[in-house]
């Protein structure tokens, strides 16, 4: 019993962990879908989100659940500021130039945390409706645990329906299939990537918001990890899908939550598993579990 | 230029090194003279990159790692023996290595043919990968050897890191070794090897239709590039004697990084001018992050407002460069070819 109980506990962990990779991940598929690019700085959107709504729920008198979106809106417009300052002026040359960029703005924005924010790590403030324990036949779950799965599922059904649904998703789906031809068929381009870019960065937010009611602990480098980690879930699923980015998502956080809990003695190489399993895949097969975009060698 | 002509400028640069070295030893202070090494390894640093990324085209962003290794390597074999027993308080060292203290000169061959062993061993399966894919697996290969030398314990010591490194790097050894750099990789560029890097470079379809095997070129280039980030992570253990595997995270990637955009991809001269640059601005720098004292006013400094200034330099060359960042260096090579 006892240790079927302590096996759930780790499955929700791994899951929960799961949905988090998966809606970083998200953000890095849709952008390498279109524009064919790592967006390095993606992992300090993340942070950036969390941080905001560090700020909004410590020094504004609003409530928290307003500041939940809030934040992740104004992530959003941040995640189309940083690509028109850093992407943009790049767009159509060598990709070892634009990838430059992308670390540049990825430490400019990392950089600008310790800047802003100090280095000093802070606890983020966990509402307390999040932030109950509960107990299921002898299993003792945090609330959290159960609404970060939530959460993910009910975003991704959105976003599934804006992708395959709407206009604007269909001309996303078209650019990404083929960028040139979409282009000369009166896509509004400019529009198209702003618009990846504010979804990309609002889900990451979200994901930064569950990520901080489940590790309350905020540092301005915080993102980098579990940006660098998401990608190799988006590579894992198959780039430029975004069901397999989800799949990637969490076939990463359980493997992770699973190789600590089977095997501690090498629970100190748990940093090293995502990229171990990045390596195997794009050894075995390069265009991910789904099959995303077939790379030209 | 032909060959004759360029001889006696590169002997009078040679010269001009030695005797700039002579003098700032004489009349430089500890601080600055640390200074001076680090330029030195890091114009090591910064061509090693460049002949992988710039000269090859691989995107290589592994650096910190093979630096790690060879850092490794010569903390490990240079330290003496009583020293290793204080510092392995935790887990006595493994047997074979107990009792080994070596020269400077071999720890360093050592560091370097054992970031290549490694680096080859990890690197040659990813290196058919693109830009991007290549980048991130490189990567990823930096971050495993950092989490491996955090928990071997026995063999590196594991978070702790290692002390007291025995100072053998003096601006002789870093200088020497960046001057033998600088021949080394302008001497492989005049070669066979070095022209069918810049073929893989320019057209990697082309270059395979021409007959170059892209496997092995790509892995020897790979393979020089490590030798000497290996050799330069044995310096800087030599310089600092401290190392932890903290020290070996992107952001030494990033800086090396820096240096070979700003010196422009695929050029030897403008890396080794902006290895130097970037470094002494590195220093220069640091009051931003520290507090300034003006006598009458005392302004509070910010920590990282130094690296925030870095990357943006970074963003802004890329930009205002954009394509002259490859393709003024392909102007300059088809003259090259002629000769």
């Amino acid at each position: 019993m006892g240790d079927i109980s302590i096996f759930l506990q780790h499955l929700t962990n791994g899951i929960s962990l799961g949905s988090l990779y998966a809606l970083i991940a998200i953000g890095y598929t849709m952008v390498y879908g279109i524009l064919r690019l790592i967006n390095f700085a993606h992992g300090d959107i993340f942070m950036l989100g969390v941080y905001l709504t560090y700020y909004g729920v410590v020094y504004t008198a609003l409530p928290w659940w307003i500041v939940f979106l809030l934040a992740p809106l104004l992530t959003g417009f941040v995640g189309i500021l940083l690509e028109k300052t850093a992407y943009k002026p790049l767009r159509g040359s060598a990709r070892i130039t634009i990838l430059i960029s992308a670390i540049g703005a990825s430490f400019l924005l990392q950089n600008l945390g310790i800047v802003i924010f100090g280095g000093r790590p802070r606890a983020f403030p966990v509402p307390q409706t999040l932030n109950h324990v509960v107990k299921l036949g002898g299993v003792s779950i945090n609330v959290v645990t159960f609404i970060i799965p939530a959460v993910t599922i009910l975003l991704l059904i959105g976003l599934t329906y804006f992708t395959t649904k709407t206009k604007t998703g269909l001309a996303m789906r078209a650019l990404s299939k083929d960028y040139e031809t979409a282009s000369l068929m009166g896509i509004d381009i400019n529009r198209i990537i702003s618009i990846t870019f504010f979804m990309g960065s609002f889900l990451a937010a979200i994901g930064g918001i569950l990520w901080g009611s489940r590790y309350p602990q905020l540092m301005p480098l915080m993102g980098s990890m579990p940006g660098l980690k998401s990608f190799i879930a988006a590579v894992v699923g198959g780039i430029g899908n975004i069901t397999g980015a989800v799949i990637g998502g969490f076939i990463l956080g359980l493997g992770e939550i699973m190789l600590v809990a089977l095997l501690p003695r090498l629970s100190g190489y748990r940093d090293a598993f995502a990229f171990i399993l990045l390596i195997i895949i794009l050894l075995v097969k390069p265009s991910g579990l789904m099959g995303g975009i077939r790379e030209k060698v | 230029m032909n060959e004759k002509s360029k001889t006696p400028v590169t002997l009078i640069i040679l010269a001009l090194t030695i005797v700039g070295l002579y003098l700032a030893n004489r009349f430089l202070d500890a601080y600055q003279i640390r200074i001076i090494n680090l330029s030195g390894i890091y114009v090591t640093l910064g061509l090693s990159m460049n002949l992988i990324n710039g000269m090859t085209g691989m995107f290589s962003l592994g650096h910190a790692g093979f630096m790690a290794i060879g850092a490794y390597t010569v903390g490990i074999l240079t330290m003496p023996v009583t020293m290793k027993e204080m510092n392995f308080f935790m887990q006595p060292i493994v047997p074979f290595l107990a009792d080994v203290e070596w020269g400077f000169l071999p720890s360093l061959f050592a560091a370097g043919l054992i970031s290549v062993l490694l680096g080859v061993l990890i690197g040659a399966p990813v290196l058919r990968l693109t830009d991007d894919y290549l980048a991130i697996a490189t990567l990823g290969f930096a971050e495993i050897i950092r989490v491996v030398f955090t928990n071997t314990q026995s063999l590196t010591n594991g978070a702790l890191g290692l002390k007291g490194i025995p100072n053998y790097t003096n601006t002789w050894w870093s200088w020497g070794v960046a001057l033998i750099t600088i021949w080394f990789i302008s001497f492989l560029m005049k070669g066979t090897y070095g022209k069918a890097f810049l073929a893989i470079r320019e057209d990697e379809v082309a270059a395979r239709a021409m007959g170059i095997s892209l496997f092995k070129h790509k892995v020897m280039s790979f393979a020089f590039g490590c030798f000497f980030a290996g050799v330069a992570g044995g310096l800087m253990a030599g310089l600092l004697g401290t190392i932890d595997p903290n020290m070996f995270r992107i952001t030494l990637t990033f800086n090396i990084l820096l240096i070979v955009v700003l010196g422009g991809l695929g050029k030897i001269g403008g890396t080794v001018v902006s290895a130097v640059i970037v470094t002494v601005m590195m220093e220069v720098l640091r009051f931003l992050d520290e507090a300034i004292d003006l006598g009458f006013v005392r302004l509070k400094g910010i920590p990282g407002m130094r690296m925030v200034v870095f990357s943006i330099i970074l963003i802004l060359v890329v930009i205002v460069r954009e394509k002259g960042l490859l393709q003024r260096t392909k102007g300059r090579e088809l003259t090259y070819a002629k000769n």
